[in-house]
């Protein structure tokens, strides 16, 4: 360990608000790529099916009218 | 039916006659006569780089020793940025009257008649940028020493600007709001060709050999001259049909 | 051979396959980074001359090397895209381009994080910290253009031109940004310029810039299936996978 305590680890020797900083940002960053990336399938799958469930509908209804 | 000689081969690879050497003098004649005819587009540049030049003193400080000391970089910016004005106007005339469509159809490599555009576009910019460059140069204060250098450098530069400048404009001519994405796209590729001319007019200055900044001015341009074409005949193509 | 490539370029084959390889290169990727942080964090000793600060080291790094292999790699998806043809590389570059931009971002911010204890300003018009800023702009421009053409392939085809001429002119403004700055800053104190690392110290950057590709690979990989599924959308594969997934 090259730091005495957990304190010590955390106060980087003065240099807390820069190292945490650029590694928080970077945190956010890639997380948040990651999470963009999933929500976006989640909504392309929702999208998919919402359509296919329209396209089923309309071809119900106009068997329905052809066959009446 | 004829018995000609030229009948005998199908019209689609009939060269016209003359081939490419008459067709680029025909497009260098033809840009030459219409750019002239739209002087206010040859000055507008022209009149772009006093004006700037003109503002530094006002919003620098008129202190002459200041001004000659930032005069190689303040004098390329503004040509730089005089460079990107007029270049919006490089295709958008052809490209609205559909005579850029008619360019792209013709049966000689449009890379070359490509080439040939953008060198009216630069006897007709960069040329006289460089020529006029001199005096603004005097109205900073740079000694008369680097006045040379200064025309040299700019001449050089500025083919270099028109020709990947051209990509940028070939690229965006299409758009409707072309003109601020062409600045973003171009800017980043003309920082080479102003580092080494500021440096080149810098170097005259302080007396140092200046002959290593124009070799590799002139090296910039070999290499635009050479790939540059290409892509902007591959930007004009997806911008016509696109 | 031709059929091979073919199949290759195929978005049904593609999301396939990447199905398969996908969760490697994340796990890959969690791994690498974990024990890399950790160790750069943590045990790594501190800089004599930098201090503590200098462990931005372990992200600046990591996001100023991918910044430039992500360009390289967009500007291959599109020449790859312009002369095959294949629509999935241009579907990669797409997605590329703004995990790029991200990653140039990471560089800058913490290379000026870093430059706060280090040089006492969070700007430094130094050659690196310049040509990272060129390279932001060349990517938004890059995501600009893409977007800006009503016809979706005429965008994907100007930006390819786009990132094949910004991929060409990337050494050449380094090296003339470097050139100007080793003029005018003699003496300035460069990143990596120093005497060479212990173990100890390159050891975890190593991990993270592996980390970060493996990152990078897995990300592309996921992102590219989702424009899959957004640009095939009308295809009989998709709309049945779309019914069987939950």
């Amino acid at each position: 360990m090259a730091f005495d305590s957990f304190q010590d680890f955390l106060a980087m020797g003065g240099h807390a608000p820069y190292v945490w900083t650029a590694w928080a940002l970077t945190a956010v960053l890639l997380v948040g790529s990651v999470l963009y990336a999933r929500a976006e399938r989640r909504q392309l799958l929702r999208e998919l099916k919402r359509r296919a469930r329209r396209e089923r509908r309309a071809a119900r209804e106009t068997d329905v009218e052809e066959g009446a | 039916m004829s018995s000609s000689n030229t009948l005998d081969r199908p019209l689609a690879i009939m060269e016209p006659h003359g081939g490419l050497g008459v067709a680029l003098i025909a497009t260098l004649r033809r840009d030459l006569t219409l750019m002239l005819r739209r002087r206010s587009e040859v000055m507008n540049p022209l009149a772009f780089f006093a004006l700037v030049i003109t503002l530094f003193p006002l919003g620098l400080s008129p202190d002459p020793e200041l001004l000659a000391t930032v005069a190689p970089g303040l004098l390329w910016v503004a040509a730089l940025l005089a460079t990107l004005l007029s270049l919006d106007s490089l295709f958008r005339a052809d490209f609205e009257d559909g005579s850029l469509e008619q360019l792209l159809l013709a049966p000689q490599p449009l890379a070359a008649m490509v080439l040939a555009k953008v060198m009216v576009h630069w006897l007709l910019t960069g040329l006289p940028l460089a020529l006029m460059a001199p005096v603004l140069g005097l109205m900073l204060g740079l000694p008369a020493g680097s006045h040379l250098i200064l025309m040299l450098a700019l001449a050089l530069g500025s083919a270099s600007l028109s020709l990947v400048g051209a990509i940028g404009a070939a690229l965006t001519v299409g758009l409707a709001r072309g003109g601020v994405l062409l600045s973003l796209l171009v800017l980043p590729l003309y920082i080479p060709v102003l580092i080494f001319g500021a440096g080149a007019v810098q170097a005259a200055l302080l007396g140092d050999g200046v002959a290593a900044h124009l070799a590799i001015l002139g090296a910039l341009l070999a290499l635009a001259v050479m790939l540059a074409p290409w892509a902007i005949a591959a930007a004009l193509r997806i911008s016509v049909n696109g | 051979m031709w059929a091979f490539i073919h199949k290759l370029g195929s978005p049904k084959w593609f999301y396939g396959i990447s199905a398969r390889l996908m969760p490697w290169f994340w796990i890959a990727a969690a791994a690498l980074i974990l024990v890399g942080s950790v160790w750069g964090l943590a045990f790594a000793p501190a800089d004599y001359q930098q201090g503590n600060s200098f462990r931005i080291i372990y992200v600046h790094v990591p996001a100023a090397f991918l910044a430039q292999s992500i360009f390289v790699s967009m500007a291959i998806a599109g020449l790859v895209f312009m002369v095959w043809k294949i629509k999935v590389a241009d579907m990669a570059a797409a997605v590329m381009a703004p995990l790029g931009a991200a990653m140039t971002f990471i560089a800058l911010f913490s290379g000026g994080v870093w430059g706060i204890p280090t040089w006492g300003t969070w700007w430094m018009w130094d050659a690196r910290l310049t040509a990272m800023l060129i390279l932001l702009f060349l990517y938004i421009g890059v995501i600009a253009l893409r977007g800006a053409f009503a016809s979706r392939d005429s965008g994907s085809r100007a930006a390819s031109v786009l990132a094949m001429v910004g991929v060409i002119n990337i050494p050449i403004i380094k090296y003339s940004v470097d050139w100007w700055y080793t003029l005018h800053q003699p003496a300035s104190f460069t990143i990596t310029s120093r005497p060479a690392m212990p173990l100890e110290m390159w050891a975890p950057l190593l991990l993270m810039v592996l980390g970060f590709y493996c990152f990078f690979i897995a990300l592309t990989l996921m992102r590219t299936r989702n424009e899959i599924l957004r640009r095939e959308s009308n295809k009989r594969w998709v709309r049945a996978l779309a019914e069987e997934t939950p």
